[in-house]
């Protein structure tokens, strides 16, 4: 019976899809409308098929439900690979011009280029990870299956189609032109749809869990759903002009739209790349470690003073703007008391090997996460310093701000995200190894020397760039014109797109890596199968 | 008075003390007698149920020790 309502409104949207793609305004619009009708009617097919059939009824109670998990783990290292491959494209396209062809004009240059490699790197990679280690964590701290069924695998598929929707657009030029929110009107409402959906899987686990404590790393995930879907319907009111466009207005304007806008921006970093991530720390850093939370104490109190304190620090990316002064002084004071719970984590997740740092010699994947949280600790002191006026008054606008954000996306979320992948997929595929240590080892030395390659061009370049721009003569007139700082920063954006291509090339031995050890790897030994479950 | 100034002025008064407030608390409470053997315990809950969900709800007197 419910196959019959699901095959009318696919139906419907597929219809509705059609028809709205032969009333489109615009070729982003055209083209998002066809992928919706080609996968309404693909899941239409997929779903008659199963219609009627006799399937007997199996009790899964028992088992988690890992499948899903196993899906959000090879997405996540496929689209890592297109972000960080679209990444370094972009950066040699800066430092060499030609690269914006000729023929691929108004689709492939650098401003269409460069918001599908952000959204392929945070939410695609990023939000990948955090779906399916979430799934897994979720699960195994509160000893409880996946709540509401197939509901984990619309957040899944959903949240891909959020992806494809978005990227495409991108190319064709639908942008509400806020960074990190650039998806159009009907991308962001149906992206609310799945993060609701993520909501109640999340929140339904945690309800029908057997642990009575629910687990610090289910905090910050918690936090982490909770807080996006405020910020994305917030900072995404906007008014479509037509329904059969892509074209949308903002509702806030001037301003309040510039600091609603780095409200969620900087709480998008916050809550999606910080609270997300220190609760892939939380689990996955004991669990390498063979070792609990070096002190649980101080996880709770981290847990309250990040929340409590993030969610102000927006403001320190409109200093001299038309924000008021007191606005801006509040980001960017929050922002420096910031500092203090940032590094009480990165404390509490590097103590946690206290007595086993032996480990770093011998296990190149808790090498991994011992330096993302070292890169963690890194950008957590440059933000802070980076947000007071009189330091931002040289940085901002500058290529230190690009090397900042790339220390912290690399360094931390990449990092971070790489050792998690290296513990999931042997569990996950019930492989009793990884197929190779030493190419763990050569992908850590790879990412590393990228990152900090990355890292320290920027530093060069955005600080010279901020000298020569404020510069001035014995009579106040500026020395260098805009066209100097270009071709002065050659140098350091070439040695910027070799460390790109080193850690591009470390997350494609990952890849191969990964899929050889489902391949080739060991089953794990299953002689203990009379053992019960207790 | 007008909305902004009546809603600014309680959010950098009597908010800020209300949550300060609440922030003190979970530091004090964290800190609270008898915490230590609980986190003790809690903090394990990664390495229990690794490969299936518990049969039955787990309580916390379970684990003394």
């Amino acid at each position: 019976m419910g196959n019959y309502v699901k095959l009318i409104l696919l139906g419907l949207i597929a219809f509705f899809a059609l028809f709205a793609a032969n009333q489109a305004r615009d070729i982003a619009y055209l083209v998002n409308a066809l992928t919706i009708a080609l996968v309404a009617a693909g899941m239409f097919i997929w779903v008659l098929r199963n219609t009627d059939e006799d399937r007997p009824v199996v009790d899964l109670s028992g088992e988690y439900m890992d499948g899903v998990v196993r899906a959000g783990v090879i997405a996540t290292a496929l689209w890592g690979v297109v972000g960080f491959l679209v990444g370094t494209f972009i950066a040699f396209q800066l430092a060499f011009p030609a690269l914006n062809f000729e023929w691929a004009q108004g689709y492939m240059n650098f401003g269409r280029l460069r918001p599908l490699h952000t959204s392929a790197v945070i939410f695609a990679f990023g939000g990948n990870a955090l779906i399916a280690t979430s799934f897994y964590v979720v699960q195994r701290t509160c000893a409880a299956r996946l709540w509401g069924g197939n509901l984990a695998w619309f957040v899944f598929w959903g949240f891909q189609l959020v992806i494809v929707l978005a990227a495409t657009g991108y190319l064709l030029g639908a942008t509400q032109s806020k960074e990190y929110a650039e998806p159009e009107w009907y991308v962001d409402w149906w992206l609310t749809i799945v993060w609701v959906s993520y909501l109640a899987v999340f929140v339904g686990t945690l309800v029908k869990r057997k642990e009575p404590h629910i687990y610090v790393a289910n905090w910050f995930y918690l936090s982490f759903i909770i807080t996006v879907a405020m910020l994305h319907v917030v900072n995404n009111l906007s008014i479509p002009v037509s329904i059969f466009g892509s074209k949308s207005v903002q509702v806030f304007s001037g301003v309040q739209d510039a600091m609603t806008q780095w409200w969620y921006g900087h709480n998008a970093v916050g809550f999606f790349l910080t609270a997300g991530f220190l609760a892939m720390m939380y689990y996955f850093v004991p669990k390498q470690a063979g070792r609990p939370v070096y002190s649980y104490k101080l996880s709770i109190i981290h847990f309250w003073a990040l929340i409590f304190l993030y969610i102000w620090a927006g403001p320190h990316h409109l200093h001299y703007t038309a924000l008021p002064d007191w606005a801006s002084t509040l980001g960017m004071v929050f922002s420096i008391v910031l500092w203090m719970p940032s590094w009480g984590g990165m404390i509490n997740g590097l103590m946690t090997l206290s007595g086993a740092w032996d480990k770093l010699r011998t296990d190149p994947v808790i090498r991994m996460m011992v330096i993302s949280l070292g890169f963690y600790g890194m950008s957590t002191f440059e933000g802070p310093m980076m947000s007071i006026r009189a330091v931002n008054s040289l940085s901002h606008y500058t290529d230190w701000t690009i090397g900042h954000v790339h220390s912290g996306a690399l360094g931390w979320n990449g990092m971070i995200t790489f050792g998690c992948l290296y513990f999931l997929v042997p569990k996950l595929w019930n492989r009793e190894r990884l197929y190779s240590l030493s190419l763990v080892s050569w992908h850590f030395w790879l990412a590393t020397i990228g990152i900090i390659l990355y890292a320290a061009s920027m530093w060069v370049t955005g600080i010279m760039e901020g000298l020569m721009w404020r510069e001035v003569d014995a009579n106040g007139f500026l020395v260098n014109s805009f066209a100097d700082t270009v071709s002065a920063k050659l140098p350091m954006y070439v040695v910027r797109g070799l460390g790109g291509v080193m850690f591009l090339s470390g997350a494609i031995i990952m890849c191969f890596n990964l899929y050889m050890t489902v391949r080739r790897s060991p089953a794990v030994q299953t002689d203990n199968s009379a053992v019960p479950a207790e | 008075m007008d909305t902004y100034s009546l809603m600014r002025e309680f959010a950098d008064s009597w908010m800020l003390l209300a949550l300060f407030a609440f922030f003190i608390g979970v530091v004090i409470w964290v800190m609270r007698p008898g915490s230590r053997d609980t986190y003790e315990n809690v903090a394990d809950i990664p390495f229990r149920n690794e490969d299936a969900p518990a049969r039955a709800a787990r309580h916390a007197s379970d684990e003394e020790h």
